[in-house]
């Protein structure tokens, strides 16, 4: 489940978004994917997924390029936690984390038992089970969130990918989702990619981070490595004195990871 | 707002039942009146070895119920079931619960096609005429439609409705021009348009089931998808589903379908846009089961506003007047209430 992209680019009519990005993708590692507004990240998930293809360069996906998977082979194989969703009908919160079983199910077959049984403990892990019957749109934004959340784990997949998914999440969800993700990556050896915002949050659980600029990849590597004063100032174009940066970027040793493990 | 939870399976039973009891009903109402239980036996009566029964009912009651009746009652079930079918698709794929049947100009082309047939007394088809011009204009309709909202890679739900509006009001335009050149043919045309399932024959029957149960089956067999694309494309996709492969296949099945229906009896509104509202809040949004319940609920509530304008109305009115007159105030009531209880789309 080795995802690599050789020499990708992608742009929308003239407008180039995403540019020569190579990377590999390894199983049981964390993956953040960082940086300033239109700086191509969503396009970048939206060619890992195969939403989009790339105008030149591969993915390959365990060796295979990516084109010569079904559509439902590769959603199989990676859940996707969109940033925007728009659900226009009443369905209920259960339905729509069942709808994650979807790929797994054939055509006119209706969840099974065991389907069941999973949709019950991801809604238990990701607190959404006491509003199971209530309709999605009589939710707040951060509780469908949860429910959109549940329905990737739900997909049951090696790859999973999280755009921007705790956007409309007060700080001990964010924390309590990206626990349930880490959980799958240490525990079971699955590869997640996150795309965030927030430093501290990347800081916090990802491994590896990959730091986007105008459609580049411009620093890849270990959280630790490339998490620096440096590398954000040139990706972010913030200036500030190392006084208030200090403020800003929690210390991932310090602060940060004893609130994960207070809240997990 | 709540879900009246029923099982769809009682649902579905209960609206049979309530389709064969109309279908008897209405067969022994107009203006000769004939009993029910004649009825029963007429039909029963033709069944093989059964021709018994109907020693004792006079002869010409077999006559109205076969040879006038019944095609027309079993055309207007077909017709309003084929309408909700192809309302609930369209309300299902272009994520917008305003759409009906006609959202792509279907009716329109319909429109221009039949107009057309009648001011020019093209008659080289026999009674086929005007029902296969109003077809080829559906179809060429939601040919145009299609190659326009196409530019658009994803076949987005915007621009094929922005597509359809477009080329509707230009063949509105085009319909009008038709009327003021007709003359004397313009009230011919104005009745079609108002829509009427008067003297329709086996044919129509035969036509507007085969085309139902084809449609239904495509519908069902996409129906676990449609309801994943109502989570939007990108997370359809994401769930393995071709979305505009299977959007492109159910609207034109959806197209198909309301295009056989429009140009057998005319334009019915209100039809393909209330029984898919009504039956979503009733057996929820899940479309395995709002289609099937769906196409019953849609069957009897034509086949009640033809009994209505047929049978004991003192005067026959154009159907399509009545499902407006009905169904647009029910509408409102509906929409009120949905915008009093909170429930916002998206």
């Amino acid at each position: 489940m080795t995802i690599e992209t050789e020499q990708i680019s992608f742009g929308y009519g003239t407008r180039p978004a995403v540019r020569n990005i190579s990377m590999t993708l390894k199983p049981g590692i964390f993956y953040g994917i960082l940086g300033p507004n239109g700086c191509g990240k969503t396009t970048l998930v939206d060619l890992l997924i195969r939403h989009r293809t790339p105008d030149t360069g591969t993915i390959f996906y365990r060796g295979i390029p990516l084109e010569r998977y079904s559509r439902k082979q590769i959603a199989r194989e990676m859940a996707l936690v969109p940033q925007h969703y728009a659900i226009s009908f009443p369905f209920t919160s259960r339905e729509i984390v069942l709808m994650g079983r979807h790929p797994h199910l054939g055509r006119l077959d209706f969840p099974s038992k065991m389907d069941h049984y999973l949709v019950d403990a991801v809604m238990e892990q990701t607190e959404t089970r006491e509003f199971e019957n209530r309709l999605i749109s009589e939710l707040s934004g951060g509780e469908r969130q949860r429910v959109i959340f549940a329905r990737a784990l739900v997909q049951d997949t090696p790859v999973l990918i999280l755009d921007e998914a705790t956007s409309n999440l007060d700080i001990s969800h964010a924390i309590s989702l990206f626990n349930l993700a880490f959980e799958r990556v240490s525990d079971r050896g699955k590869t997640v990619i996150a795309v965030m915002q927030d430093i501290n949050l990347a800081a916090l659980f990802c491994q590896y981070l990959i730091l986007m600029k105008n459609g580049q990849a411009v620093y890849q590597g270990h959280c630790d490595e490339v998490l620096t004063e440096t590398s954000i100032q040139s990706i972010f174009e913030v200036k500030s004195s190392s006084n208030t940066w200090e403020k800003f970027l929690l210390k991932k040793s310090e602060i940060a990871v004893p609130i994960a493990v207070g809240i997990k | 707002m709540r879900r009246i939870t029923c099982s769809t399976g009682l649902q579905l039973l209960l609206l049979s039942l309530l389709l064969t009891m109309l279908v008897a009903v209405s067969s022994g109402l107009g203006y000769i009146r004939i009993g029910f239980f004649d009825v029963i036996r007429i039909v029963l009566s033709k069944l093989p070895g059964m021709e018994s029964l109907t020693d004792g009912v006079s002869s010409l009651f077999p006559v109205v119920i076969t040879t006038v009746r019944m095609p027309r009652i079993l055309t207007s079930a077909c017709v309003g079931a084929g309408l909700a079918l192809s309302g609930v698709v369209f309300q299902g794929i272009l994520l917008n619960p305003l759409a009906d049947p006609y959202t792509l100009g279907v009716s329109s082309g319909a429109a221009v096609g039949a107009s057309l047939a009648l001011w020019l007394h093209f008659g080289i088809w026999g009674m086929w005429s005007i029902p296969i011009f109003a077809f080829a204009g559906s179809g060429l309709t939601l040919v145009v439609v299609m190659y326009l909202a196409s530019s658009d890679t994803e076949l987005s739900s915007s621009s094929l409705i922005l597509s359809g509006i477009i080329v509707s009001s230009i063949l509105s335009a085009g319909v009008s021009f038709i009327k003021y050149m007709a003359d004397e043919q313009v009230g011919v045309i104005i009745f079609w348009l108002m829509g009427s399932f008067g003297s329709k024959t086996w044919g129509d029957v035969w036509l507007t089931l085969s085309s139902l149960i084809l449609g239904l089956g495509v519908c069902l067999f996409f129906s676990g998808e449609l309801n994943v694309m109502s989570l939007g494309s990108r997370s359809a996709a994401s769930l393995g589903v071709d979305t505009r492969k299977v959007r492109m296949i159910l609207l034109i099945t959806a197209s198909l379908v309301s295009a056989v229906c429009v140009s057998v009896s005319g334009i019915i509104g209100f039809v393909g846009l209330l029984v898919p509202h009504i039956m979503r809040t009733l057996s929820g949004p899940d479309n395995r089961r709002l289609i099937p319940v769906s196409v019953l609920a849609g069957a009897c509530l034509m086949l009640g506003a033809d009994t209505i304008t047929r049978a004991v109305l003192p005067h026959e009115i154009p159907i399509g007047v009545l499902t407006a007159l009905i169904g647009g105030p029910f509408f409102c009531y509906i929409y009120r209430r949905r915008q009093v209880s909170g429930f916002h789309d998206n």
